[in-house]
Order: C-alpha cells, then structure tokens, then sequence
C-alpha cells in the first residue's frame, strides 16, 4: 500500500475562540471595578488550576504523557497534579467509571474545596465509550457529577486534552467572582432567578 | 500421553476423554480435588502450574475449564468438571494444590455463583457485596433496575464465609479476616502509588505489615460477558483496553486463538510486522514501568527521561498504526494496513539512541544508593511460589522461572531469532528491575535482527467478511509485557463466541503481593507493588 502525503489539517485560530457558551456566560454586565477584579482574580485562577492525580484507565497513561516531558501542561499552569482532593481544582476523569467505582468517584469531588471542576476524558468517562453495553459500565460521569468540558476521543491525543484544559481556563476566566452565583450545580438559586 | 490417561482412569474411575489436542478430560465433581492432588504430585504428570481457570455455564450444567502445564515436563492437560445444579452448585476447591486458583475460584464464584469447597476465602472478587445475581451466567437479567448504580458506598466486611462438604452437603461457616485487636490501614483506590484503582487494605503492627487483603473490581468493565453478543471482529477491539500497555500483543493473542481455530494461514510478511510491533509494545511498557517505578520511590526526574525515550516509541507506532496507545492493528489474518516507509528507518536509529539512554538511566538510578537499599532483598519471591501462584514474565523469571511463553511455544517469528531469556534467581525487588531492564535490551536485539529481513508479500489474508468458528474448545498465549496473556475461546459454531475467558497476567501478581509484602515495612508495599508492575483493568477485565 502506498501511503500518500498526508494532510493533517490544523485549527483555526477562529475556531479556538468561537464558544457559544463563554459568549452567554460573559453577556451578563457587570460594573467596572467590579469587572476588572474579577478579570484579576479569574487570571490568577486559570492559569494554577491543579489537577487531582486520579486515573482509572488507558487515558490515564496519556494524562501521563500530558504532564511528562513533551508536552507538559505545566506550561499552562497545571503545575502539578496533587494527590489530594483537597489541594486540587479541577479533576480529569480519565477511564471508565464502572459502578463499584462510581460512590468513590462521587466522594472524591466532594471533597475537592470550591470552585472546583471537572473534565470527562475520553469517550468512557462522557457515556460509556465502547463499554456502553456492559452491565457493570455508568454511561458518563455527567450522571452523577456536573462536568464542565468534554473531551472525546478513545483515548484522547495530548494535544486534544491540552485544549480541552485550555478551554477550561476560558471558561474560568469568563466567570463572576463577586456577587454572581453562576456554577451550575447550584439549583437552588436557579430556581429564584 | 497414554500413560497420564492411564493414571487418571485409576484415579477416578468415570473419568471422559475427549478426542483432539491437548488432552481434554472430564473429571467427575467428587473425585476432583484428589485427582488434581495426584496430577500434581505424580512424578509422572508433575501438573505444578494452573495456567488459567475458566468458569463456564455450559446451559444445564455450570462447570469449570482448568488448563494445566507442567514447568518439568512440558507437557499440558485440561480438566474439566461440571455439576447439574444450578440453584446451590458445588465443586470442590483446589487452592490448596495450587495457589492461584484462590483468587481464580473467587472469580467464578462472583460470575457463576459457583461455592466451592474447602477454599478459605469465598467472597465475591470484583463486584459489589450487595450486587444481585451472576453476571456470566447466561440467563443473567441484565437490566438497570436489578442492579441500579448505587451512590452509598461499599461496606467491605471484616469476616469471610468458609464452605465445608460434609455428608454431600456443602455446610457455611464464618471466618475472621481482620479481628477488633488488629489496626487496618487502608489503601486506595485512589492512591498515586497503586498504579490504578486497586484496593489494599494492610492490617498493621507498628510499621510492620501483617496481611494484606487485595480487593478488585474498581476497573471491573464486564469484557468478557460483552465479547458474547460481539462477533468476533468485534471482540478485537476490547482486548487493547484490557492491558494497554501491551496493547498490540493482547490483539495478537486473541488473533492467534482465532486464526488456529479456522486454520488460518498468515503471511510471512504479517507475522514480522506483529513481532516487531509486540517488541516496540514490550518497549514501551518496560519503560514505563522504569518510569514509575522511580517516581514511586521517589525518582521524579526518572520519569521525565523515561516519558521522553518512550515518546519516541509511539511516535513509531502512531505512524504506522494510527494510534498512540491503542493500537488496533491486528485484524484477524494480518494486520490492517501495511507499515508506513519510514518505519525501518526509525527502529534503526531508535537502536542506535535507546542504549546510551539505557546508560544514563543507570546512573541515574540503578547506581543510587537509596534506590538498591530500597529494592535488594525486599520482596523475595521463591520460585516454587511463583509457579505455584502462576507469576509468569518478567516477575516470574527473576524468580529463577524459566516461563518465556516465545521461548517455550514460539509464535510470530520468534522462532527465527536469536535472543536470550532474561532469568535472575534473586527473585527480590531490585532483581525484577534488573530483569525488565535487561528486557529493553533483548528487544531492541530483536529489533535489529527483523527490522532489515521483513519479506515482501501480503500484509493480510482475505477472510470471509462473516466469521463462524468450528464448534470447539480453542486455547493460545502469547508473553505480553507483564506475563502471559492467554485467550480461551469456547465456540459453537456461531459468530459470536458462546465463551471467551482472557487469561491474565495480572491478576497472580496482585495475588501474590499479601506473600512478599507480609513481615515487611508499610513502605516496602509501595517498592514491591512498583517492581510487579501490574495494570488494574487486565486484572479486573
């Protein structure tokens, strides 16, 4: 078989910032000083989101890989992933959550300190990925913990989890840290408005 | 051959046998715990290895397959033993002959509901204590309201049922695990240093560790039952997730398997590609596994040199393959698609770097004081122990185990080269180090002998686009990264497999840690639990 030049086509710088949802996140105005605090804080805080160490499965070797040598999320302010939930910010579910793993998975973010996130890494950890079938498989972690950003893939590539994260950071950097209450697991308040 | 048969007709008289390779014979239920007492010790038979134990419901009966090797005589068997019962079945235990069926017999337990008597330990292995029903058993009710997930958590009880035969009857009894008097720790499923979602939990006196008990199933994904309603080029797919770093080896077992059972023949061409693919498989592994290992013990620079080297190995992969960690090259027949041009010119200078790393990384660590206190005599596996739970690869073999499944049943085109089997007696932590160590070495040996002879021909046989196996009992094993991997395939002539069992490497190696862990201090677990280099889904399938 010959293997002919193959194009890879790259992103678009446009298509890195087109995110409906960071455009309904920042719609809301808010005052001056006010803004520029949060736009101070939210920095700081997007760019030192640290990862829990947690890992069930094959995508765990390429979180791995993503904090090894190459390509090294350290560049990006995950600086290091804690071993503690509650040193940690944002948890990346990387493998499948079977259901003797799921009260477990249920507790650790719990006890992750607020704000915190949650990435789904992998097509097992957003429905079940190939294990959908499985009578032992929960079909994505969105069932029982709220998940701020999806990455697909089986596992993912490194790159796709480095902009999955980034994307995270976006989405930090859009939200009100003053006086707004916009995490979604919230209900409650939801219900008010 | 005749002789064996000879001696089982006279230890249990309503012995079958079926025709075909290996022996296969059918022990009735009663006699079975002395008829495997016998094959083992029988200077003539000399059964000291329980390969892989298969628990089946065979539609009327429920039954187990045990596939026994002799490490003296080379010679195989199987066994086989049913009972008609289904609502309270019995068979008799065999842990007590050999080791790793304590864990196995636990297994089929938890899938088949099958007590068996005499084992000390009869818990369910990977599900929960309050799951209802055996998964495997094929009129199992798989819907979501019989076992909803369930948010409380696991309660794990200190105490164990023991089933006793007494006059036919099987008879329960209560066993302590953990007493009142003694301090459990517990550790996992959520720690750095279990390599995954594994669960110990260590009874301790000070710093001393008394016992371990190993509790699976956090990564339990249900291949197994799953592979019965795939086809069977289906089932590929799921074997790459079971053990993923050794991914493409896991593939060519089951390939293998299926390959013999329709007596496929596969180019020459075909089986360099996989051999050179499971070696760079092999590579990749062991260094992850030098990776880890040191940053368990503390070495966090080891594991930024090792990453970096390992890199280099997928990138290899990916460009032929298309696929980083998982692989999905093995199709059966061949492989998917023909190596990519650079390939050989990559492994060549792959060659040339990988041994001056090899150097530094002994510098690095190997040399360090603090790393040889940790690892030299700790841990210490016996051989016969190693037989005994069935620890095969590179753990088995610094035991003193000769157990290279390419030196002992050649596949692919191991037979064609020249290397050594890599075996150390010490059997303690520093010597299956050394012997994984040495194993990057050996395959890049490998490498270099394939790389420049790979012959011109077909990359893979046409096959029928539906697969239908020859009714039959189908066995095959290859050595992955961190043992044999072996592939029980039961067929009825179908599309899909009526029973398909992964024999996994794993699963003896979390066995064995409450042996070599116990007496030792509680930070000799993490250094012993780093040096088997296990992976928690190959355990758990």
């Amino acid at each position: 078989m010959e293997i002919k030049g193959v194009n890879i086509k790259s992103m678009k710088y446009d298509a890195f910032n087109d995110n409906e949802y960071i455009e309904q996140l920042r719609a809301n105005g808010v005052n001056v000083v006010v803004g520029k605090l949060d736009q101070l804080i939210n920095w700081g805080r997007s760019n030192s989101l640290w990862p829990l160490t947690f890992a069930t499965s094959c995508c765990g070797i390429e979180f791995m890989a993503v904090g090894a040598a190459r390509y090294d999320f350290a560049r990006f302010g995950f600086e290091v992933t804690r071993a503690s939930p509650r040193q940690a910010d944002v948890i990346v579910v990387a493998g499948t959550i079977v259901h003797k793993m799921a009260p477990v998975l249920k507790r650790l973010y719990d006890q992750m300190a607020e704000p915190k996130y949650v990435i789904a890494m992998g097509g097992c950890a957003i429905s079940g990925g190939p294990f959908k079938g499985s009578y032992h498989v929960l079909q994505g972690v969105d069932k029982i913990i709220p998940v701020d950003v999806y990455v697909p893939g089986c596992p993912p590539r490194p790159e796709a989890l480095l902009y999955g994260m980034m994307q995270l950071q976006r989405k930090v950097k859009a939200e009100h840290y003053f006086g707004v209450v916009n995490r979604k697991e919230k209900k409650d308040t939801a219900k008010d408005e | 051959m005749n002789k064996i048969k000879d001696k089982l007709a006279l230890w249990a008289p309503s012995v079958v046998f079926a025709e075909g390779e290996p022996l296969t014979a059918t022990v009735p239920a009663d006699r079975f715990h002395d008829t495997a007492r016998n094959l083992k010790e029988d200077p003539d038979t000399r059964f000291d290895y329980l390969v892989c134990l298969t628990g089946m419901d065979w539609g009327e009966t429920l039954g187990a397959v045990y596939h026994l090797r002799s490490t003296e005589l080379g010679h195989e068997i199987v066994l086989r033993t049913e009972t008609a019962d289904r609502e309270n079945p019995c068979l008799q235990s065999v842990s007590d002959v050999w080791e790793t069926a304590n864990l196995n017999e636990r297994e089929v337990f938890d899938f088949f509901g099958i007590r068996f008597t005499g084992h000390p330990d009869m818990r369910r292995l990977f599900l929960r204590t309050d799951w209802e029903g055996y998964p495997l058993r094929k009129d199992y009710d798989a819907s979501p309201e019989v076992n909803p997930v369930r948010l409380e958590n696991d309660e794990s009880p200190d105490t164990t049922t023991v089933w006793e035969e007494r006059d036919g009857k099987a008879v329960a009894s209560e066993r302590v695990i953990f007493d009142d008097s003694e301090y459990v720790v517990n550790i996992g499923p959520q720690h750095p240093a279990t390599h995954g979602v594994l669960r110990f939990r260590v009874s301790l006196e000070g710093e001393i560790i008394k016992k371990v008990d190993v509790n699976c199933g956090y990564i339990h994904r249900g291949i197994e039952k799953m592979c019965e309603s795939l086809t069977y080029p289906q089932t590929l797919a799921l074997t790459d997730r079971l053990d993923y770093l050794s991914a493409h080896q896991n593939r060519h077992a089951l390939c293998m398997c299926i390959e013999k059972a329709m007596g496929i023949e596969v180019p020459e061409r075909a089986q360099y590609i996989r051999t050179i693919m499971d070696e760079l498989n092999r590579l990749s592994s062991h260094l992850l596994f030098w990776s880890t290992l040191c940053m368990d013990l503390g070495a966090l620079t080891a594991f930024f040199y090792g990453f970096r080297d390992r890199e280099k190995v997928l990138d290899m992969m990916e460009e032929t393959t298309g696929g980083r960690l998982i692989q999905n090259y093995n199709v059966i027949g061949g492989v998917m698609a023909d190596i990519h041009p650079n390939l050989v010119k990559r492994i060549k200078e792959f060659i040339v770097y990988l041994p001056k790393m090899l150097e530094e990384y002994d510098e690095v660590f190997t040399g360090n004081v603090i790393a040889r206190s940790r690892m030299q005599g700790i841990g210490i596996l016996p051989k016969d122990v190693a037989v005994s739970y069935g620890v095969t690869g590179p753990s088995g073999r610094a035991s003193g185990w000769h157990c290279d499944v390419r030196k002992l049943k050649p596949y692919g085109v191991y037979d064609k080269v020249d290397f050594k089997e890599i075996v150390r007696t010490g059997g303690d932590t520093f010597d299956r180090y050394l012997v994984r160590v040495d194993e990057i070495r050996e395959s890049l040996h490998i490498l270099e002998q394939l790389v420049d002879n790979i012959p011109q021909g077909d990359y893979a046989v046409k096959t029928k686009p539906i697969i239908r196996v020859p009714e039959g009992c189908y066995f095959s094993s290859v050595e992955a990264s961190r043992g044999e991997f072996g592939v029980y395939i039961e067929s009825r002539g179908d599309k899909y497999p009526y029973r398909v069992k992964f024999r996994s490497p794993g699963l003896p190696l979390v066995a064995v840690v409450d042996r070599l862990a116990s007496g030792g201090k509680i930070a000799d677990l993490i250094a012993v639990g780093g040096s088997l280099d296990y992976v928690v889904p190959d355990i758990d399938r």
